[in-house]
């Protein structure tokens, strides 16, 4: 059994509510940290812990935290992205909503390490239900003297705020989840300056995924340098990962990063084998953004080693035979899975959530799905493969923010990897996937 | 005082100048064309992504180059930065695939559009974009919406700048339209189909760079391109009353604000004069405006009407004539 941090007491009746959490040894950190540390050295363990953002980029936490400008007399803002939309992603819903008080006591302790007096936690419209979860754990935080003015009789206050998006996929990008939380269009912004300077309200704030600040509750107790020996390398800790697909057992699980990815998939503490003892065709690592690898190249790397669930791991091969461990949204698909369709799911996915600001996103997303609709329906040609290929290309790089490169890679990495079924797509469409009428089983209205 | 260079020309600009700045304080050989980006705006540009240029050294300090392609109107310059704009083929790629994404549901009915002629999306594609179309799906479109008397709202052949948005936050004294759903469904609306009515809302026409704002008083009237444009200025009390006024024979068809160099307004203009004083006696006749753009109106052949024999192609110094002598 690997070593769990986040979801230890998970299985314990009554984990949600105050009392039960207390007595696990809930709210340990935030007496530790208010009493016994100062803000300097709660950072510094966080950068010992060699914690990365868990929300999928992956940056150095403890190194975020350090960017954040300190002006005299400015407010200084921490703010949660609890705006989990990744398709093949449950994990943060999973956690709040079952352990939320995790959640409130990383925020406490977080928001002690960085000066903030003014936290706030932005939740998915969809998890309205978790809005009242969080709502009532902080209220009980508040009953018992974790919140509000003066806690612990240190003179630190503190206010969390949950506030709830409109559901809006976009509005998991930091910026433009500021842009949202401060009640405009969820557009993100331009870059420089980063949040870390000028961020909600033009005040400096930090932005972290709700895993982050949770895995920040085990880092101040049990210490920056204990927590870095869990984990291999530069990807410390345990993760949580969303496994969905063609497996056994489907659910959010939390690993000791390092284990293989074979055990993963395979053993019965995880995901216990393929579905119906069928094989194992592709596996997306990370959220539907992270390029797709088949089965043999997400379970050995190029040099025959068997592939690790970290971040290096993951990533190795660049894009060429690696992907990335994103948010940790492990979607895996068995052998009767059809590569295009499910590239053309994506698509639309991202053609519906650009936000419409910079033109290769906005245009390229949708003129992608147009394309896949368009082979799916039988009626492509071998220069819609090449044609796909190259909008992509121009997608990459080219935006304001994320999103265009998240549409992007998913595009070039089936092609990459799986060329030969979007050929027989376009060579025999009728003969190959007869029995499936597109328009029947995505129920899809396009505007042409 | 940091030094840039771009394209292999190096200037010494003042702190916090963007990239464009510095590249249009050099000169139109290096300066990468915008539609998005308006300098009388504040915190416009960075959408269309047309003046994208590769940043091949990023600062004295920090040799290395940019990982991305870097939106040239929001990116400060830094000391040593090199900038590589036309001599970059990476650039010259991206940017004829932006003019490939913008002219993707672009209707691209230039023939009835009043825009023709002075479209700053024509000009773009015509220097940097293909020749053929790469798409047969059905072009986006859009129901028209009534947006008041004065201006004419056509969406299908909106590229999403923001310029009327940034103009209706930053000049009218109430925003009551902006952008309005996501992606390739967004659209420039106003809240529940309401008039926009203010003094400077005809602003919003000048800096559209395409024909989606057209003017409503000028629609059909004319090909642009067969009307004169005369400087001209009256004393208002709104505004600075710097105008150009656009004839046809005798009669003033339109009224417009002046652009520079770059296609951008110089001096934001009011409501009365832009669509109330169309009389020839109204303004105090300045001479002809000079276009610089490189469309048809550029040829600029009204500037030298006066005297034939010295008729020469892009007169830099406007002749000034006597007032009536039009």
């Amino acid at each position: 059994m690997g070593r769990k941090l986040l979801l230890e007491h998970d299985h314990i009746p009554g984990i949600q509510g105050y009392d039960v959490y207390r007595k696990m040894g809930g709210y340990a950190s935030v007496e530790k940290a208010v009493k016994t540390m100062t803000p300097e050295a709660l950072v510094e363990e966080v950068k010992k812990s060699g914690l990365r953002g868990r929300g999928g980029a992956g940056f150095p936490t403890g190194m975020k935290w350090s960017f954040l400008a300190k002006p005299e007399g400015v407010a200084r803002y921490l703010v949660c992205n609890a705006d989990e939309s990744e398709p093949g992603t449950f994990k943060d819903r999973y956690l709040m909503s079952r352990i939320p008080h995790l959640l409130i006591e990383g925020m406490i302790t977080s928001s002690f390490a960085l000066g903030v007096h003014t936290a706030y936690i932005y939740i998915r419209g969809e998890f309205y239900y978790i809005l009242k979860i969080l709502e009532k754990a902080i209220e009980e935080a508040r009953t018992n003297g974790w919140l509000g003015k003066n806690i612990l009789g240190s003179g630190y206050d503190l206010e969390i705020y949950v506030h709830v998006g409109a559901g809006a996929y976009i509005c998991g990008e930091e910026t433009a989840l500021l842009e949202s939380l401060e009640g405009k269009r969820g557009n993100p912004r331009i870059k420089p300056p980063f949040p870390a300077v000028a961020g909600l309200y033009g005040c400096p704030t930090v932005v972290n995924n709700v895993e982050t600040i949770a895995s920040v509750v085990s880092i101040v107790n049990f210490g920056g340098d204990e927590y870095a020996k869990i984990g291999i390398g530069r990807s410390t800790g345990t993760k949580l990962i969303s496994a969905s697909g063609h497996i056994n057992k489907p659910g959010v699980y939390e690993i000791e990063m390092g284990i293989t990815v074979e055990d993963f998939i395979y053993s019965d503490e995880y995901c216990g084998g393929i579905l119906n003892g069928r094989k194992l065709k592709a596996v997306v690592a990370g959220g539907s953004s992270v390029p797709i690898l088949p089965a043999d190249k997400i379970l050995t790397l190029a040099n025959g080693e068997k592939r690790l669930m970290s971040y290096e791991s993951l990533s190795d091969g660049g894009f060429v035979s690696g992907t990335m461990l994103g948010s940790g949204g492990f979607i895996v698909m068995d052998e009767t899975t059809s590569i295009v369709e499910n590239l053309f799911t994506f698509a639309r996915f991202y053609h519906h959530e650009s936000c419409g600001q910079c033109s290769p996103c906005r245009e390229g997303t949708a003129w992608m799905e147009k394309i896949l609709h368009k082979i799916l329906d039988g009626k492509g040609t071998r220069d819609d493969i090449d044609l796909l290929l190259e909008i992509q290309a121009k997608i990459e790089g080219n935006t304001i923010c994320p999103l265009g490169d998240a549409a992007a890679w998913p595009v070039a990495s089936a092609i990459r990897h799986f060329r030969s079924e979007f050929e027989e797509y376009v060579k025999n469409p009728n003969e190959v996937y007869a029995e499936k009428q597109i328009d029947e089983v995505f129920q899809v209205p396009i505007n042409y | 005082m940091p030094k840039v260079t771009i394209d292999g020309r190096t200037i010494e600009v003042a702190d916090g100048t963007t990239i464009l700045q510095a590249a249009r304080m050099i000169g139109p050989e290096v300066a990468p064309p915008t539609m998005c980006y308006h300098s009388k705006l504040k915190s416009s540009g960075g959408y269309c992504r047309t003046c994208l240029v590769e940043v091949t050294k990023g600062s004295e300090k920090d040799p290395r180059p940019m990982p991305k392609l870097m939106a040239s109107c929001r990116t400060h310059v830094m000391d040593g930065m090199e900038v590589g704009n036309f001599t970059s083929t990476k650039v010259i790629e991206a940017r004829k695939s932006v003019v490939e994404f913008l002219l993707l549901n672009h209707p691209l009915d230039c023939p009835i559009c009043d825009q023709a002629g002075e479209c700053q999306l024509q000009d773009l594609s015509y220097e940097n974009g293909s020749a053929k179309t790469r798409t047969d799906f059905e072009r986006r479109t859009f129901e028209k919406i009534d947006i008041g008397s004065k201006i004419q709202l056509h969406m299908t052949r909106c590229i999403l700048c923001y310029r009327c948005v940034k103009v209706a936050e930053q000049i009218t004294d109430g925003r009551v339209h902006g952008v309005f759903n996501r992606g390739d469904h967004s659209e420039i609306s106003t809240y529940i189909n309401q008039a926009i009515d203010n003094d400077f809302s005809g602003n919003m026409i000048d800096v559209c760079p395409v024909g989606a704002l057209t003017d409503k008083t000028f629609r059909f009237k004319s090909r642009v391109w067969f009307t004169k444009p005369m400087q001209a200025h009256r004393n208002c009390d709104k505004c600075s009353g710097k105008v150009n006024l656009w004839y046809k024979g005798e009669e003033v068809l339109r009224v417009t604000g002046r652009k520079d160099q770059w296609g951008e307004v110089e001096e934001f203009i009011c409501n009365t004069c832009r669509f109330d004083k169309k009389n020839t006696g109204d303004w105090t006749i300045e001479g002809p405006a000079h276009i610089h753009h490189h469309s048809v109106i550029s040829a600029n052949h009204y500037e030298v009407f006066t005297k034939p024999q010295e008729f020469k192609l892009n007169v830099v110094t406007p002749i000034t004539i006597e007032e009536g002598s039009n």
